[in-house]
């Protein structure tokens, strides 16, 4: 079972229409009681970093991801790998610190967003060489825990993970067949 | 670095995929889930579907289609056609478009542009423009209705414009060009993409692999769509695509 915080932010339809395709059963919920039993948690987001903070906030779910974030394979999805972090420009806000560093907007000569398909550098085969789909103006400052980069005029980490919080900034359920892929081995394990 | 991308675009009339030459003459070639899944098998980068039924029946297939299609396969789906509202825009989202497009009615309300990219971000607001060259004017123009009625409004002016407003792409088709298959407004494109920071997606004219690496070598738009010659496999996107990476254009294979 997988559950998929829903805190209203973005559109999940796409999220859930990958799962249906790897044929995971999924539940939408953003409380721990809910999800405890989980085998992975999915951290969706589009959208503004100190909005979908204040939303966390407002509807006191922080506790709930942390403590899930303790135990469960955790991945966050774009905005949502973004709020893994301890703090962003995008509205000057805290994140839910589960991995060091900051969220900066993009500094590159190419135009923003980043937007499109490019290409993954990696250690790990699954990601290596592969092309995904990416859409964001802001990323992660440093690579430190990067297992995936992407070259846009500077380094984009693309997949970040510690321990079992994984990262992804680009969309694996808008990568293609590769992509869903990638987000079956998040889930399973295999990044 | 981003991918060029080839963009197959279906339009969608009652639900079924039709597709006219310049603009007229429809004719029904197959169901869009079907053609859709066979694209990205072929390795599409991008779909865009266009609803012209203007009928509130052809609507709600319309979001059938985007549904089943969202279900299907995982590349970025663009959505136009009787686009009016923010309302229309998050329906269609909702249903699994990533992006929409919007055409007459940004030109009607241009601040819909502005509201909608606030709203859901710049990065899912596509406009599209339908332009024209006018030999007596010396200029281009926007057109509507299907290319079928002309405005006041000068192309170039109306781009910028857009851009403005929080546009987050254009999806430009060349009148002119459109249907007869002697390849992309080349001159066009070049000079809208000097003009704006924004990805442009081509639109008109293709008729072989060479014109999209011309459209590639000869101008900086992102991407290139086209409907019949791939519809009816005049030009199969796996061979596109190695061609265009032959010619050192970076494209996605699959």
């Amino acid at each position: 079972m997988i559950g998929i915080i829903d805190y209203s932010l973005g559109n999940i339809q796409n999220i859930k229409n990958a799962l249906e395709k790897l044929e995971y059963e999924y539940i939408l919920s953003s409380k721990y009681e809910d999800l405890k039993d989980c085998d992975a948690i999915l951290l969706p987001g589009v959208g503004h970093f100190g909005n979908a903070m204040e939303t966390i906030d407002r509807l006191d779910i922080k506790w709930d991801l942390l403590k899930l974030a303790e135990t469960k394979r955790f991945i966050g999805i774009c905005l949502g790998m973004q709020l893994l972090f301890e703090e962003s420009a995008e509205g000057d806000a805290k994140g839910l610190g589960l991995l060091p560093g900051r969220i900066i907007r993009m500094k590159t000569p190419h135009p923003v967003p980043h937007l499109g398909w490019n290409t993954l550098t990696s250690t790990n085969p699954v990601l290596d060489g592969k092309d995904v789909y990416f859409v964001h103006s802001f990323m992660a400052e440093s690579t430190e825990h990067a297992i995936a980069t992407a070259e846009y005029g500077v380094t984009v980490p693309a997949v970040v993970k510690k321990g079992n919080i994984i990262g992804i900034q680009f969309h694996p359920e808008k990568s293609g067949d590769l992509g869903v892929d990638m987000l079956k081995q998040a889930i399973e394990g295999g990044l | 670095m981003i991918k060029k991308r080839i963009i197959p675009c279906l339009d969608v009339k009652e639900g079924r995929v039709v597709k006219g030459v310049n603009f007229v003459g429809l004719r029904d070639v197959g169901d869009p889930v079907e053609l859709a899944t066979r694209y990205n098998a072929e390795g599409a980068d991008e779909l865009v579907l266009l609803d012209i039924s203007k009928t509130q029946n052809g609507h709600d297939l319309m979001i059938d289609v985007i549904r089943e299609t969202a279900k299907a396969l995982f590349i970025p789906l663009t959505i136009g056609g009787g686009i009016s509202t923010v309302d229309d825009i998050r329906q269609l989202l909702n249903a699994g478009a990533d992006k929409v497009s919007v055409n007459s009615a940004a030109l009607r309300n241009p601040e819909l542009i502005r509201e909608a990219s606030e709203v859901f971000g710049s990065q899912c607001i596509c406009v599209a423009i339908d332009v024209k060259y006018d030999p007596d004017a010396t200029d281009y123009f926007v057109h509507t209705h299907g290319g079928s009625k002309k405005t006041e409004i000068r192309a170039f002016e109306w781009i910028e414009q857009c851009a403005a407003l929080g546009a987050g792409e254009f999806l430009i088709t060349s009148m002119d060009h459109d249907g007869v298959k002697q390849g992309f407004d080349i001159d066009f494109l070049a000079r809208a993409n000097k003009m704006v920071d924004i990805p442009i997606i081509a639109s008109g004219g293709a008729g072989n692999a060479a014109h999209f690496t011309e459209l590639f070598q000869e101008t900086g738009v992102s991407a290139g769509l086209a409907a019949s010659i791939f519809h009816n496999k005049e030009v199969e996107i796996k061979d596109l695509k190695e061609d265009l990476h032959q010619s050192e254009i970076e494209v996605r294979f699959i």
